[in-house]
């Protein structure tokens, strides 16, 4: 992910929406990266071919049961614990029922009453502020299958169904478009960093549904609100909301009624517009599942999982900005994956304990390369120890910071360590003071008038000498042995 | 002929010894109960698909024998399995419209239990639609007649399995039962029936009534038969995680013929019921057989189980409603071609509407009605909470006896077409053994004797849970006291 | 639907709403059987009310039998032609449905 994810600036101000307040609630679906599905043995790699990924339980073969996935508990119960909820020790599968040909069993396996994950929180930063979002729930369910629409007819592919989903719901405390998008971002880095979702938002792993209501500041009671499904991008997130909350002054002032109902974003139209559904109210007649028994987890098992969690991206990137004395931005930057953060710290032991250098290093040279070249720390062609190694190089005086960058791009394009680049090529920084004297002998004596005209006071003339002797040295005199003999030299001796 | 004397009157344990020991072979046993079944069926109505591959089936165990390879502990018996139970490539109907013309993908773990111990399916049996019925009326291939007199029923929602074995066109049986269906038509048509312990039998590939209370269980013409069919097909299943993973007894070699201070309860409310004159002198001749051989007879309060019905019928329909969900004619089974709008509501609703028979619809709106919205605390919640007490006071009853008897039914099969027409009527005939599978406790119908009429009359065992061995030890001793019972045959024989 | 204390019988319109939820196209005729016969199956079933039932937890599965958790891995299905095959309508191998937009 790039650098444009961080977000630390609320760019929506508030102001427009003159005395009415917006009360916003995410649900978030992530899929699980298990590698069978929810309840059965059939592959989650639903990119195969149609319906390739299918078996009797997914397809609702009359007979066929579910059996829960082992690891797809122990992901949630990780984010669970990562959000800071409470794990309920007996949680229970029941029955949303509802009629729709991509929902083969007619109904969907998920969790009501007594879901797996409660009472949890997210923290982040907005415009420099700490801001805190209760998490109301997370429970496990299964994704749908999915269907493309022909005109006469729909078809149905069943790869995805049954995929492990983790929906996590926070409460209605979100006050606008920025913390919303900033919310959403925060809960994909973590699941990210706890490896249980791709988080791949094109396609599908992670979706987000925002409930969006106005109220008059002041007033305590929530009036009717509206949900917003499936938008796919954080961006979108902000612009949707952002759209909806205006929408919805705009009805109220002008004395329109608000009607609950579903709604999608356009994002070439910047604007959201009614779901055509039935009226009718939906009662999905939620029952326990008697196919499944309730799961039952014990403090060991709860424990087990704690002991994998790693350190979360915002306590990181707390101590990143206070051992490493690097400022609050390049922190949250740094620590906007998991990976990134790692190659980042390694990059500081390797270069000796330069934090600073090396936050600087990895957020401009090393992440305009991985952008421009579409890739990751992971796949990046410099590694952490080399370009670490790099940066000791800088502080021993070995080369310059001028020699570095040519000595980073040839390690971008051929991977090679940056000693053997600096040997190859000649680079190594001349600090002999006789050779450099000695060039600075022969720039003088080529340039009489130079030399006269700067004695005489036009010290701007200066500048003209370091480049003179830096090109006779080929650039690899010590700037700072240059610049100490030459004024020496120039003043007269 | 064969070397057994007479293959139509021998049981499963005898068949598979003599095919063993190579006094017959597979096939021969196989062909034999084919001509049965061609010769009677047409009279009976017992069968709804015949297995082509049986004869191959035989010859694979005959093929074993020759070469010196285990045949298994069923070796070449021939078994009639109720169509209810999903057998690949074998068409799988339910008795009902809505799967005429169903070909599984798979098996049942019952149906691939039997046959990896070298049974023979022989074909699909009868039942009332999706198992729901207590007369094998509501059949898509129309009613099958009791092989003891064809103007009865025989019995659902296993009549057919019952009748097929009544009539000797097969040696053994599969059955299911969700509150008697197993039970109800063994004890009218002069059969050992076992409805096992919840849990005890997978439920993988049965067609779903109630997931709570459905089993699958054998029936037989003894109780060693019973005890050998169960044996094979019980025990923990992968797919199924109801399934229980406690050890299965070898019970066709430890059952024995020993009541001597047994403790046999007799419920006082089900001897309050009206029931019929013949039934309640036959239950008495069994409890003083019981007597005779050494048990103490006590009487125990049940003051709950006058609830069993509605407790029942709520728990069983909203469960069904739920289960039944997924015959939408999307996948497989049937869809109209009856269009009109050709939308996708009228798609569901027609293919429903034309699909399932009148019985079934009615639980399916039974089950919608109490799960909705506003009704499911008085209806399912409220019927999930008298099952518990119906439980507990079972559990407590088992602190005083230690087998409970009672009738298996108010009465011997009746007419086709007496109760058709009054839902509620046919209802309450269950009463006696619906509360065995709401509490998930093992019932067996035991043979017991005969009405002025001829017609057979069972009586119904329980034990506490996971007990079927001692179940299984006053069945036989029954079996033993009243061996006259068992000299009588079928007018169709 | 509301509930109607007084009165068990369902009317038509109860019974046409739960026949909508359940997708089931019935005639009038049906309908009116049906309302007749729910109606007398509930009025029996009423006496459940009379059990009390305050504090007692529901009883879903009626053995003492906890939960196996299945392992995560993953099995290819080798045909899956038996699974297409009992479609009513097919492209290929995704199952033609009627228009659901």
């Amino acid at each position: 992910m790039s650098s444009e994810a961080v977000h630390t600036t609320g760019s929506t101000s508030m102001a427009h929406y003159g005395d009415y307040e917006p009360i916003i609630g995410i649900e978030i679906h992530a899929q699980l990266s298990t590698k069978s599905k929810m309840f059965c043995t059939a592959s989650t790699d639903f990119g195969a071919g149609d319906n390739e990924n299918i078996c009797e339980v997914d397809t609702a073969m009359p007979g066929a049961l579910p059996v829960v996935n082992k690891r797809a508990v122990e992901f949630s119960v990780k984010m669970g614990l990562a959000l800071g909820c409470e794990i309920r020790k007996r949680s229970v599968f029941s029955r949303k029922q509802y009629f729709y040909p991509d929902l083969p069993k007619g109904y969907q396996i998920s969790q009501f009453d007594l879901p797996l994950c409660e009472h949890g929180e997210v923290d982040f930063y907005l415009d420099g502020e700490k801001r805190k979002i209760s998490i109301t729930r997370a429970h496990m369910e299964e994704d749908a299958g999915k269907s493309t629409h022909h005109g006469e007819y729909s078809l149905i592919n069943l790869n995805r169904a049954g995929t492990p989903l983790l929906e996590i719901v926070s409460g209605p405390d979100i006050r606008g478009p920025a913390e919303a998008a900033e919310y959403a971002r925060t809960v994909h880095k973590i699941l990210r960093y706890l490896d249980v979702c791709d988080g791949n938002l094109e396609e599908g792993s992670f979706r987000c549904d925002c409930n969006v209501s106005v109220r008059k500041k002041g007033e305590t009671t929530l009036r009717t609100r509206v949900e917003i499904k499936n938008i796919n991008s954080f961006r979108f997130v902000e612009k949707a909301v952002e759209y909806e909350i205006l929408r919805q002054i705009d009805c109220y002032e002008t004395g329109e009624k608000i009607v609950q109902e579903t709604r999608l974003y356009d994002p070439d139209k910047n604007r959201t517009f009614a779901m055509r559904s039935k009226e009718e109210a939906h009662d999905y007649r939620y029952f326990p599942d008697p196919d499944l028994l309730p799961i039952e987890i014990d403090d060991s098992f709860i424990n087990a999982i704690r002991s994998t969690l790693p350190e979360l991206p915002l306590k990181r990137a707390e101590r990143f900005e206070q051992s490493y004395k690097i400022p609050t931005y390049d922190s949250l930057v740094l620590t906007q994956e998991k990976a990134l953060a790692d190659y980042y710290e390694d990059v500081v032991k390797a270069a000796g304990g330069n934090a600073k250098a090396a936050s600087n290093w990895v957020m401009t040279d090393l992440m305009r390369e991985l952008n421009e070249s579409k890739k990751t720390v992971e796949t990046s062609p410099i590694s952490s120890t080399n370009l670490g190694k790099m940066i000791a190089l800088i502080d021993k005086g070995t080369i310059s910071g001028k020699i570095a960058k040519t000595v980073f791009s040839e390690m971008w394009s051929s991977g090679k360590e940056p000693e053997t680049i600096v040997k190859e090529k000649g680079l190594v920084q001349i600090t002999d003071t006789s050779a450099i004297e000695k060039a600075i002998d022969d720039v003088i004596a080529a340039s009489p008038n130079e030399t006269a005209a700067y004695r005489a006071g036009k010290d701007k003339l200066f500048g003209f000498f370091v480049g003179q002797v830096m090109k006779a040295t080929k650039g690899q005199a010590s700037p700072d042995i240059v610049n100490q003999l030459l004024k020496k030299k120039l003043a007269g001796s | 002929m064969s070397q057994i004397s007479d293959l139509s009157q021998a049981t499963c344990t005898e068949i598979r010894d003599a095919v063993r020991a190579k006094k017959v072979s597979a096939l021969e046993v196989t062909k034999h109960f084919s001509a049965r079944i061609k010769a009677l069926d047409p009279k009976i109505n017992a069968f709804v698909t015949l297995n082509e591959k049986a004869e191959l089936a035989a010859s694979n165990v005959d093929g074993k024998i020759a070469r010196g390879e285990d045949p298994g502990a069923l070796a070449g018996v021939p078994m009639a399995v109720k169509d209810l139970l999903c057998t690949k490539g074998l068409k799988t109907t339910a008795s009902s419209k809505m799967l005429a013309n169903f070909i599984p993908p798979y098996s049942a773990t019952v149906v691939n239990r039997l046959e990896a111990a070298g049974a023979v399916t022989l074909g699909k049996t009868s039942l009332d639609e999706f198992a729901m019925g207590s007369s094998n009326e509501n059949a898509a291939t129309g009613p099958v007649k009791n092989p003891w007199d064809p103007e009865y029923v025989p019995g659902g929602s296993s009549g057919g399995s019952a009748a097929a074995l009544a009539a000797r066109m097969a040696p053994g049986a599969i059955g299911t039962d969700t509150g008697g269906s197993i039970r109800q038509p063994a004890s009218f048509c002069g059969l050992f029936g076992i409805k096992p312990t919840y849990g005890r039998v997978s439920r993988y590939g049965i067609i779903a009534f109630a997931s709570s209370l459905d089993q699958a269980g054998p029936m037989a013409h003894s109780t060693k038969d019973c005890a050998l069919l169960l044996e094979t097909i019980s025990g923990s299943c992968a797919y199924d995680s109801t399934s229980a993973t406690i050890e299965v007894p070898k019970w066709s070699e430890i059952i024995k013929d020993d009541v001597k201070g047994l403790r046999v309860g007799l419920p006082k409310e089900y001897f309050a019921e009206k029931m019929d004159g013949d039934v309640e002198r036959v239950t008495k001749e069994a409890i003083a057989a019981l007597k005779d051989r050494g048990a103490i007879i006590v009487d125990i309060t049940l003051p709950l189980v006058k609830h069993a019905v509605p407790v029942y019928y709520l728990v069983a329909t909203s469960e069904a409603a739920s289960n039944l969900a997924r015959y939408d004619g999307m996948r497989y089974g049937h869809r109209t071609s009856n269009i009109t709008t050709g939308s996708l509501e009228e798609v569901y609703t027609r293919s429903r509407g034309e699909g399932f028979g009148a019985e079934v619809k009615r639980r399916i709106m039974l089950g919608t009605y109490a799960l909705s919205s506003g009704y499911y605390d008085a209806y399912y919640q409220k019927a999930s909470q008298v099952r518990r007490l119906i439980r507990n006071e079972f559990l407590s009853a088992f602190e005083s006896c230690d087998v409970i008897l009672s009738p298996v039914c108010t009465s011997p099969a009746f007419k086709i077409g007496e109760r058709i027409n009054d839902p509620l009527e046919m209802y309450l005939n269950d009463i006696f053994t619906t509360s065995t599978n709401l509490a998930g406790l093992p019932g067996m119908s035991v043979p017991a004797g005969y009405s002025a009429k001829g017609l057979p009359i069972g009586v119904q065992l329980m034990t506490r849970h996971f007990d079927e061995t001692r179940m299984f030890n006053v069945s036989l001793a029954l079996e033993n006291a009243l061996g006259a019972v068992k000299a009588r045959r079928p007018h169709v024989i | 639907m509301t509930k109607d204390n007084s009165n068990k019988s369902l009317d038509l319109a109860a019974v046409r709403k739960v026949a909508e939820l359940s997708r089931l196209e019935l005639t009038e005729t049906e309908m009116k059987a049906y309302a007749g016969q729910l109606a007398a199956v509930l009025e029996n079933f009423e006496q459940l009310q009379a059990v009390d039932t305050k504090g007692i937890e529901p009883l879903v599965t009626p053995t003492d039998l906890s939960v196996r958790l299945r392992e995560d891995e993953a099995v290819k299905t080798k045909d899956i032609e038996p699974f297409l095959s009992n479609a009513p309508a097919r492209s290929g191998n995704l199952f033609k449905v009627p228009p659901v937009v």
